[in-house]
């Protein structure tokens, strides 16, 4: 008796989970944990429980129409029996699903936050990189200097540098020019 | 040479001996394939259609069963489905039976040429039963 009314109270969802009578000690808790559960998943349609448990009037109405012939609900009523009741009139789908396929396979617009967090750490880094140009870094070697390159060039040419196809092979030595 | 044929016949049965004990088949002759029975389309079909034409079916076995059905790697055949839609029926839930038809859908994966196929063969179903597809009621929009 006292394991019925508990029952009652507890919901017809809950009858075959974690309700026991031991030893005339009463009823075990239920947490809402341990029932079963909701969820819009692809590779499970048809989840153990429906969505909406507590029924609207018009929504209990609609059900018992569902026993009848489906062919006289209109459409707004097959929906409703499909959908969430806090959006437009009570549908028969939204009682028993939360999310259409369609809805549960959308995805998100994640990606051009990525891109955009992508950008912006790059264009981050590039200002670091300035500043540490002009701050950081010392100046460079005196061997940069074009006084200094265009010596290390004729010391290279008179030295033969891979004159069989590399460097010296283009530098013209009677036109002293380099070859066209 | 007496002696030889005798060791040679002795030799013989020992192998025959051998082979018998170990239960072994002769190796040249089989694999180690299972010696399972495979099931035939067909077989899987009509297992799949008695399934669903249970006439007391109740709404747990019509989810295990299509969510099972879901699970393997195949679109059901329209009989397939023609029977669930009717378990769907009996069980007056109209929003299964137009998620089963999403399902099989989404199922089809890039192959779009199978669910009009299906909802093409499971016509006449639909009309006698009243359900509409997804599409008639604008779910497979977003």
């Amino acid at each position: 008796m006292l394991a019925t009314r508990a029952l009652s109270l507890v919901g017809k969802r809950a009858i075959s989970t974690s309700i026991c009578v031991r030893g005339g000690h009463g009823v075990a808790k239920v947490d809402d944990y341990a029932l079963p559960a909701y969820f819009d998943r692809r590779e499970n349609p048809l989840p153990d429980v429906q969505f909406v448990t507590e029924l609207s009037a018009v929504q209990k109405s609609l059900k018992e129409k569902e026993k009848g012939s489906w062919a006289t609900l209109s459409n707004e009523e097959k929906i409703a029996l499909w959908e969430t009741q806090l959006l437009a009139p009570t549908r028969v789908y939204r009682i028993s699903f939360k999310q259409s396929f369609a809805e549960m396979n959308e995805g998100t617009k994640e990606w051009k936050s990525v891109i955009a967090g992508m950008f912006f750490f790059i264009g981050m880094t590039g200002l670091v990189v300035l500043w540490q140009r002009k701050f950081v870094y010392g100046p460079v070697p005196p061997t940069f200097e074009s006084e200094w390159k265009e010596k290390e060039v004729q010391r290279m040419l008179d030295m033969r540098i891979n004159p069989v196809e590399g460097f010296s092979a283009k530098w013209d030595y009677e036109n002293k020019e380099w070859k066209k | 040479m007496h002696c030889g044929k005798y060791i040679k016949s002795q030799t013989v049965k020992l192998c025959i001996v051998v082979l018998h004990i170990d239960g072994i088949r002769s190796p040249l002759a089989s694999r180690c394939y299972s010696h399972a029975k495979v099931e035939t389309d067909e077989e899987f079909d009509a297992r799949w259609v008695t399934y669903f034409s249970k006439p007391d079916i109740d709404a747990w076995e019509l989810k295990k069963g299509m969510n099972t059905l879901i699970g393997y790697d195949l679109v059901p055949e329209p009989k397939i489905l023609d029977s669930a839609l009717r378990a769907c029926r009996r069980l007056n839930d109209l929003a299964s039976a137009i998620r089963i038809l999403e399902a099989v859908k989404d199922k089809s994966g890039p192959h779009k040429d199978i669910y009009p196929y299906l909802i093409q063969e499971l016509q006449p179903t639909l009309i006698e039963l009243g359900i509409s597809t997804p599409e008639d009621l604008g779910m497979d929009k977003l």
